[in-house]
């Protein structure tokens, strides 16, 4: 087999493995704008706020150390212990659920009934709040997260495609600990919004939010308990991704990646999400390996793009995006 | 049976309410109305007149809509509900059906009808003794429970919605516009499926409806709105009989048919607008 095949190939799960993640953030998207018409454009910045929430649990840091210190004249800045990771998840995850009532409270539920720009442009004011608060909370130095997710080659992999190929591939364990993962997640989601009640009354509120209200569904409920999921998501993007990379500003910035990832899946489908991150982190990587090394590189910043906006042009709604049922 | 309205106590009353959207777009003017338990009682009049606004008064969907209730108040048995948020009306008993349907489209029919027992807390068993009650009345959205509601056609879109109100188990439905866009076959069927559901099952109904033909005919007593007030009320029989509403309403007339222009010359000397 030509070498630039094999090569090809490992590209191609690399892809696989990348898309993953981007699907991962384009999930917490789809949530919120099913539940609530809201296009989240914080969705990154929550799962960079999830991801430093993390670290500076685990780390025992002092929240808010340089306000306290500056005003009292005090040098506090750990608590001295260590959490563990899974409790330190779970503690996140109660953060988030907190942050995601205050979201309803202070902002959307006054906003009901408004435009789907207001509403758009209430989620960026909300994301650089959000950023600055994450800052001032937790610092603005880079930091490594690790909850004890495994890194590297993996091993067996790299084995078997050497015994074949004569070429190992490399392919990461935490990437594909990530897909684990983001299938389990999805498979729950959806369970979860099939047969269980509140994901019936979540989906009644997707649809019709009125009418939701008139058979007794609270929406304020509903929304608290989407933002939740959708702070879950993040927290779980936000823990790969901060595994992958370190916990830093430029996580936020993924979620500019998930925007052609939607577009081509459907804003409203979480299987959408799924494929659409797919096609996207493979047609990026293939296109860069292929393409890349001719045009001087980089493709991988515009590449995405250019394939949702072909989307957009040829198929509006998407991949998977909800048929708009019309009867006259 | 229940002709003779004033003698029964009422389940629910409306005292000169005033409702104002956004601040500053007054839509009742001083609504008092009453309904009596066991009863169907229709809110007539045009568009615009104030009928669902009232309803939704009632069933305080308003606030949703960035509407108030600044004056008068509403009692449901005796006690004072315009403060309290759907939810917790639907769990008293009061709920709406909304005018021009609104299911869940992408919901299947069966699904949109269990949405409908959202606030209860009932065994599956109780629930699906329910939904079969549901099947009874409406035995077309058995054939149709596993299709999405937004394929559906539009009768039994209504029916959906009937149903999913049913599934609360409530004590009394706000039916907005059940005729709206029907053919006249079906609305009639929807209409004596609603006398049988007052009949059978007790359930009050409050109904605005500007098919004021059919509506006098199956209910018991009416109330005419004009531009947010109400400008006659009484039985549904002598509402029948009334020159004015054979006129206004029901296009009826004894001198027979006049030119278009006459009708509209007489009528704007003799609206009931005070």
């Amino acid at each position: 087999m030509p070498e630039q095949l094999i090569w090809g190939m490992e590209v191609f799960f690399n892809g696989l493995m990348a898309g993953v993640l981007y699907a991962l953030v384009a999930l917490g998207f789809v949530l919120i704008f099913k539940a609530s018409g809201i296009f989240n454009y914080a969705q990154g910045v929550m799962a960079l706020f999830a991801a430093l929430t993390l670290v500076g649990i685990m780390e025992g840091q002092v929240p808010f150390a340089h306000l306290i210190n500056a005003i009292f004249g005090t040098e506090i800045h750990h608590f001295g212990w260590h959490v563990p990771g899974l409790l330190a998840i779970l503690l996140t995850m109660v953060v988030m659920i907190a942050l995601a009532w205050a979201v309803n409270q202070f902002i959307f539920r006054h906003l009901v009934n408004q435009e789907p720009i207001i509403l758009f442009m209430a989620t960026i004011g909300l994301a650089y709040f959000l950023e600055g608060v994450g800052d001032i909370m937790w610092g603005s130095d880079i930091k490594k997260l690790d909850v004890g997710l495994p890194q590297g080659i993996n091993g067996p992999i790299d084995e078997l495609t050497y015994n074949i190929f004569n070429y190992g591939f490399f392919i990461d364990n935490l990437d594909l600990v990530a897909t684990l993962v983001a299938a389990l997640l999805v498979i729950a989601l959806v369970i979860f919004a099939q047969y269980s009640k509140q994901g019936r009354a979540m989906r009644a509120v997707a649809d019709d939010h009125q009418a939701a209200l008139s058979v007794g569904i609270s929406l304020n409920f509903i929304w608290v308990m989407v933002w939740s999921l959708a702070g879950f998501v993040a927290l779980v993007a936000g823990i790969m991704w901060g595994t992958k990379s370190g916990v830093q500003f430029s996580l936020s910035l993924i979620a500019l990646k998930a925007l052609p990832v939607l577009m081509l899946g459907g804003f409203t489908s979480i299987p959408g999400a799924i494929v659409g991150g797919l096609i996207i982190g493979v047609g990026e990587k293939l296109f860069e390996f292929a393409v890349g090394p001719m045009v001087g590189g980089a493709t991988e910043n515009w590449f995405a793009y250019v394939l949702a906006l072909l989307f957009l042009v040829f198929r509006p709604q998407g991949l998977f995006g909800e048929k708009i049922i019309e009867r006259v | 049976m229940l002709d003779g309205a004033e003698t029964e106590d009422s389940l629910l009353e409306v005292n000169n309410i005033e409702v104002i959207y956004n601040h500053v777009i007054l839509v009742l003017k001083g609504v008092s109305l009453k309904v009596p338990k066991g009863g169907i009682t229709a809110l007539l009049g045009g568009n615009g007149a104030g009928k669902t606004t009232t309803l939704k008064a009632v069933s305080n969907l308003l606030r949703s809509e960035r509407g108030e209730v600044t004056k008068g108040s509403i009692k449901y048995r005796g006690e004072r509900v315009q403060d309290l948020v759907p939810s917790e009306l639907v769990k008293k008993g009061v709920i709406q059906v909304m005018e021009g349907r609104h299911c869940f489209e992408h919901l299947t029919v069966e699904e949109n009808l269990l949405t409908g027992a959202y606030t209860r807390r009932a065994s599956r068993g109780e629930i699906d003794a329910d939904l079969n009650m549901v099947y009874d009345y409406f035995p077309r959205l058995k054939e149709r429970r596993k299709s999405q509601a937004g394929y559906t056609s539009g009768g039994e879109q209504q029916m959906v919605a009937i149903g999913r109100a049913l599934m609360s188990r409530p004590e009394m439905i706000l039916l907005d516009e059940p005729s709206m866009g029907l053919a006249p076959q079906l609305v009639e069927e929807i209409f004596n499926i609603v006398k049988s559901l007052n009949e059978n099952e007790g359930a009050t109904f409050l109904l605005a409806e500007q098919n004021t033909n059919v509506a006098l005919r199956f209910a018991h007593y009416g109330y005419i709105l004009e531009n947010g007030r109400v400008v006659m009320d009484g039985p549904a029989k002598e509402l029948r009989e009334n020159p004015d509403v054979k006129e206004f309403y029901l296009g009826m007339s004894d001198e027979g048919r006049k030119s278009f222009r006459d009708v509209r010359s007489y009528r704007r000397r003799k609206r009931w607008l005070s």
